[in-house]
């Protein structure tokens, strides 16, 4: 992309499209009570998309604009941070895969939903000064791998349609 | 291209492997902590990090685990603890399961709380860690 504006006007766009992905995904919840504390992850979507087509910075920003919106928005202090602590372990991970490049967006996808959890559970862990929460470790690790998989193949589709010359 | 192509497949397997690798590592989690941990006899609460009460599983009783506005209704009932109800707006407290066995856990985030049952003796010490 040429043009500083058309940049900021794309990130702002894509910002809006995470925003609206975690508004959706909190209407959605109550249909799966039986799933607590389980999430999709469907702002991650952008994220993988911004990480493959247009960078860290890109991705980091977004990533961080979009908590601080759904914090503004729908949540409190506490949420902020654990939200901040699974999005820095998640992009730190994923960054660092990409540029292993021995992972598709699929296993990178994966990889950054689990080290999301691992990091809301050792948020977790030093707020409730606890070491109790393995039984939330194992399903977790199992609901973000499967998660993971889903928005890696959504965000590995719409790197290889969205045609380059848009973004 | 063709680089990219031939790439694609050596990818793909090593996503297998790490979604293997993942899926193993939580079963081994679970199984150690579904078969490896017996029962336990007492719920400790604790509030903020610090402990509010402990309640022997075998009596059954109602405890109202107050803290300013915020209130956690824990039931204890043929040896198993559950959060009856909650002023937490998420509720995932409430929706957890019935809990009996050592080292099993509630926990409510928004209020802090965090229910845990542990076997006979606190004191007894824990060589895994």
């Amino acid at each position: 992309m040429k043009n500083r504006s058309k940049t900021v006007a794309f990130l702002g766009v894509c910002t809006a499209l995470a925003l609206i992905l975690a508004y959706l995904e909190i209407l959605l919840q109550p249909l799966f009570p039986t799933l607590p504390g389980i999430k999709m992850g469907l702002p991650n979507i952008v994220i993988v998309f911004l990480l493959y087509r247009r960078g860290i910075g890109a991705a980091v920003g977004v990533s961080f604009l979009r908590i601080l919106l759904v914090t503004m928005l729908f949540g409190n202090a506490m949420a902020f941070f654990f939200s901040v602590a699974g999005a820095f372990l998640s992009l730190l991970l994923m960054i660092i895969l990409r540029r292993m490049s021995f992972l598709s967006t699929v296993g990178v996808s994966v990889a950054g939903a689990v080290a999301h959890n691992i990091g809301q559970i050792l948020t977790a862990m030093l707020v409730l000064e606890t070491v109790e929460l393995g039984y939330y470790l194992v399903i977790l690790t199992v609901s973000g791998t499967v998660a993971g998989i889903v928005i890696g193949l959504a965000g590995a589709m719409l790197i290889k349609k969205i045609p380059q010359k848009i973004v | 291209m063709n680089e990219r192509k031939k790439a694609f497949p050596a990818r793909f397997r090593n996503d297998m492997i790490l979604i293997g690798v993942l899926l193993f590592l939580s079963l081994c989690l679970a199984l150690y902590l579904f078969f490896f941990r017996g029962k336990g006899d007492t719920v400790k609460v604790t509030v903020d990090g610090e402990v509010y009460g402990v309640y022997a599983l075998s009596e059954d009783r109602t405890e109202e685990i107050r803290d300013g506005e915020d209130y956690n209704l824990l039931v204890i009932r043929n040896g198993r603890a559950y959060m009856e109800s909650a002023s937490c707006p998420d509720g995932i407290c409430v929706s957890h399961h019935a809990i009996h066995r050592d080292g099993e856990s509630i926990v409510c985030l928004p209020n802090r709380v965090v229910v845990t049952v542990s076997a006979e003796g606190d004191g007894a010490p824990d060589i895994i860690s």
